[in-house]
C-alpha cells in the first residue's frame, strides 16, 4: 500500500526528518511510536502532501505509484485520508454541507453521526469552537463519508477523556473495516493505516501489525507493535536510542 | 416659503460640494434620466430579459412571496402593485406626498439636501421614489419588493424613498438596484430616509447588480426609536464602477438595536467604499455591524463607524476582507468613539489571503482546489449575511463559482 524510501523532509528550511525507511502492506494498520518532537506529525502531513513540508531527498510510493511531487487532492482522489491533531477553523463552513460534498452516499456516515452523537453539529461551522473529543469525531465522521483505503491518524486518543476512549476505538475499527472474523479477509478487505500514539491506548481497539520507532527524525527500530510498547513504557526512548548506536 | 427658498439656494451652492469619499463624478457628463417612462400594468408581461434583470436583484415578477411591489425606472415610478393593503401602505412618494399632508414631516428630515452634490442634486431634481408605510402594530407575513432601475445610457437616476414603521409593526423590505440589459454607465443617486419607531422592526435587504461603469451614490440615514429594531443586509456581488456609502443609523430610543451586514466582491476596476455607522443616543442600546468583503482585483475600503453617547450602548464591529488577486487592494477602516464612562465599543478587523492550510484541508477530504476555495469563499460570505431570498441563491452561487475558478 505505502513505501517509503529514504525520505528526508525540511519544516521552515531546519531538516526534521532523516532518511526515513517504513513500509505499509495493504490490511496491515502500522503504528509509529517517539517522543515529542521525533517528527512523528511531520511525517504524516509529508504523506498527506501538504505544502511546507519539503522532500529534499527519498520518495514516497502509494498502490505502486510515486507521489512524492502530487498534490493533496490527487492523493486524497488515489485513497488516502488523514485525521490530523489541530485542523483550521473554516467559519462558514457547515459540517453536513462539507459530508455531502465528500459523497453522494452517506448512509453509513449518517448512521455513524448518531452514534457518535454528531448529527447536532450538521449545521455548526467546521471545527469552529470544538472541543478536542469533538474534533476528533468530527474528523472521523468525514473520513467515513471519504471511505479512504489508507488512513494516517495522528494520536486518535490524545485529549479525549477516558469514557470517548473506547467509541473513538471502535470507530476507527469500524472504519478500518477491521469487525471482519476472517483474518485472511481482513488483509483483502481491510483498510491500511499508519497510526501514531503516545498511551498506546488506542491499540486496545485497533489491531495494531507492526510498530515503527522515531526519534531525531530516523526510525530506530521496528518490530511486534505490543512488545515495542511496553518496552518503552518500562525504559523509555533512551534505550531505543542506545541500542541503535550499538548496532552502529 | 421662505424657509423652502433657503433651502433650495443652499442645495443650489451645494451643487459644487465635492463627497468626503469616493470618486468625485461630475454630474454634468450625464444626462437628467427622463420621468416620462412607460408604465408597467402588468409585470408578467415584462419580457424575459427585464424580468431576468429583476429576478436577479431578487425581485420576483410573479410576486410570488410578496406583499407589494414598486419599480422606478430611470427618474419616475413604472409600477406599483399592493397584495397586502391591510399591512402596507406602498406608492411613489410624490403621491404619498399628496395623500398626506405629513409626509412633509419626515422628508429631507434625516439627509440634508445640502450634504454634498448628489443630496443637492435629488432635492433640486424633486427626486421621486418609493413611500413604504406600516401601519401600528401592523406585521406584512410578507416582504414589499421594490426596484430602482436605469433604463436608459449616461443618465443620472435620482431617487427618493421613505419608509415608515409605526409603533409595533414589522417590515420587510427588498429593494433591488440594476440597470436594464444593454445599458453600461451611468450614475444613481438615491436618498433614503427610513423611521423605526417604537417597539417596531424593519428588516431591509438590498442587493445590487448595476452595469459595470455605473457610479452609485446613495445616502442613507435611519431613525430608530425606543426598542426598535433595524437590521439590515446589505450585497453587491457583481461588477460595477464605483459604489460609495456610508448609511447612518441613529439609535434615538432605549434599548434600540440594529444590525448591518454587508457582503461585497470588488471585482477588477470596481471601487467599493461601504461604510456603516451607528449613533447610539439612548440607553441601553445595541448594534451589530459585519462586514465580510473579498477582492478579485478591485478596490474594498470597509468604514465602519461607532459613537457611544449614552451609557450601557454596546456594540461590535467586525470586519474580514479577502484578496484574491496582486492587483486588489482591502482597506478596514474601523472608528470607535466613547463619549460616556459606560460603554462597550469593541472591533475586529482583519484582511488577507484564503489560508492555505484551509485549502488543504479541504482537498485532502477529495476536494479540487477550486472547490475548496469555492466553499471557502461561500463560508465567509454566508456569515455575513442571514436569510438571503431563495431566488437570488443560484445567482450567489454562480458568482461564488466564479470567484473559485478565477482564483486558482
Amino acid at each position: 500500500m505505502l513505501e517509503v524510501n529514504n525520505l528526508t523532509v525540511e519544516v521552515a528550511g531546519r531538516r526534521i526528518l532523516k532518511g526515513v525507511d517504513l513500509e505499509v502492506e495493504t490490511g496491515y494498520t502500522n503504528v509509529l511510536f517517539g517522543p515529542n518532537g521525533a517528527g512523528k506529525s511531520v511525517l504524516l502531513m509529508t504523506l498527506m502532501g501538504f505544502s511546507g513540508y519539503n522532500v529534499t531527498e527519498g520518495e514516497i510510493i502509494f498502490k505502486g505509484e510515486d507521489i512524492t511531487n502530487m498534490s493533496v487532492y490527487e492523493r486524497a482522489q488515489m485513497g488516502m485520508g488523514i485525521m490530523t491533531q489541530r485542523p483550521p477553523n473554516l467559519s462558514g463552513v457547515k459540517v453536513h454541507d462539507l459530508l455531502k460534498i465528500i459523497s453522494k452516499d452517506l448512509s453509513g456516515t449518517e448512521e455513524l453521526a448518531e452514534a457518535i452523537d454528531m448529527v447536532r453539529f450538521y449545521e455548526r461551522d467546521l471545527n469552529v469552537g470544538f472541543s478536542g473529543g469533538e474534533i476528533k469525531r468530527s474528523e472521523l465522521l468525514q473520513l467515513s463519508a471519504q471511505n479512504p483505503d489508507f488512513i494516517l491518524l495522528d494520536e486518535p486518543e490524545s485529549g479525549v477523556d477516558l469514557a470517548s476512549i473506547e467509541l473513538l476505538g471502535t470507530t476507527i475499527k469500524k472504519l478500518l473495516k477491521m469487525d471482519t472474523k476472517c483474518a485472511g479477509e481482513k488483509f483483502k478487505r481491510g483498510k491500511s493505516a499508519l497510526m501514531i500514539t503516545h498511551t498506546g491506548q488506542v491499540m486496545d481497539y485497533v489491531e495494531a501489525d507492526r510498530g515503527y520507532i522515531l526519534c531525531n527524525g530516523t526510525v530506530m527500530c521496528t518490530g511486534n507493535p505490543r512488545e515495542i510498547l511496553s518496552e518503552i513504557k518500562e525504559q523509555g526512548y533512551e534505550e531505543c536510542i542506545k541500542c541503535k548506536l550499538m548496532k552502529m | 416659503m421662505q424657509a423652502d427658498e433657503n433651502v433650495r439656494k443652499k442645495a443650489q451652492d451645494a451643487l459644487k460640494k465635492t463627497a468626503a469619499f469616493g470618486e468625485d463624478f461630475n454630474l454634468n457628463d450625464y444626462g437628467i434620466a427622463s420621468k416620462d417612462v412607460e408604465y408597467t400594468e402588468d409585470l408578467e408581461e415584462l419580457n424575459e430579459e427585464d424580468q431576468r434583470t429583476l429576478l436577479n436583484v431578487g425581485f420576483t415578477p410573479n410576486e410570488e412571496n410578496r406583499s407589494g411591489s414598486l419599480i422606478m425606472l430611470d427618474n419616475a415610478v413604472s409600477h406599483t402593485s399592493l397584495l397586502d393593503e391591510d399591512a402596507v401602505e406602498l406608492m411613489s412618494l410624490h403621491d404619498a406626498s399628496k395623500k398626506h399632508e405629513w409626509v412633509k414631516d419626515y422628508s429631507w428630515k434625516l439627509v440634508k439636501p445640502d450634504a454634498d452634490k448628489y443630496t443637492a442634486m435629488s432635492y433640486l431634481q424633486d427626486a421621486n421614489g418609493y413611500f413604504i408605510r406600516a401601519p401600528a402594530g401592523k406585521k406584512a407575513k410578507m416582504p414589499v419588493q421594490t426596484c430602482l432601475l436605469i433604463g436608459s445610457e449616461e443618465v443620472s437616476q435620482t431617487v427618493h424613498n421613505i419608509i415608515i414603521v409605526e409603533e409595533g409593526a414589522e417590515l420587510d423590505v427588498i429593494t433591488g438596484c440594476s440597470t436594464k440589459h444593454g445599458v453600461d454607465s451611468g450614475l444613481h443617486l438615491g436618498i433614503s430616509e427610513m423611521y423605526v419607531k417604537k417597539g417596531a422592526t424593519l428588516n431591509f435587504t438590498m442587493i445590487h447588480n448595476w452595469a459595470e461603469q455605473v457610479g452609485v451614490r446613495p445616502r442613507t440615514i435611519i431613525h430608530v426609536e425606543e426598542g426598535g429594531r433595524y437590521i439590515s443586509n446589505y450585497i453587491c456581488l457583481k461588477p460595477v464602477k464605483s459604489i460609495q456609502t456610508y448609511p447612518t443609523v441613529i439609535l434615538e430610543g432605549e434599548g434600540a438595536f440594529t444590525r448591518l451586514n454587508t457582503i461585497a466582491v470588488a471585482h477588477p476596476d470596481s471601487e467599493l467604499d461601504l461604510g456603516s455607522k451607528v449613533i447610539f443616543n439612548a440607553e441601553k442600546t445595541g448594534a451589530e455591524l459585519i462586514s465580510r468583503t473579498i477582492t478579485t482585483g478591485g478596490t474594498v475600503i470597509a468604514r465602519g463607524e461607532m459613537i457611544g453617547n449614552a451609557n450601557g450602548a454596546k456594540g461590535h464591529l467586525e470586519c474580514h476582507g479577502l484578496v484574491l488577486s496582486d492587483d486588489g487592494t482591502q482597506r478596514a477602516i474601523p472608528i470607535l468613539e466613547a463619549n460616556v464612562q459606560d460603554i462597550e465599543l469593541s472591533h475586529e478587523a482583519a484582511v488577507g489571503r484564503i489560508a492555505r492550510d484551509q485549502v488543504e484541508y479541504l482537498m485532502a477530504r477529495g476536494l479540487t482546489e477550486e472547490e475548496a476555495v469555492g466553499m471557502i469563499v461561500r463560508g465567509f460570505l454566508d456569515v455575513g449575511i442571514q436569510g438571503i431570498p431563495d431566488e437570488l441563491k443560484t445567482d450567489i452561487d454562480e458568482t461564488i463559482e466564479k470567484i473559485g475558478e478565477s482564483t486558482i
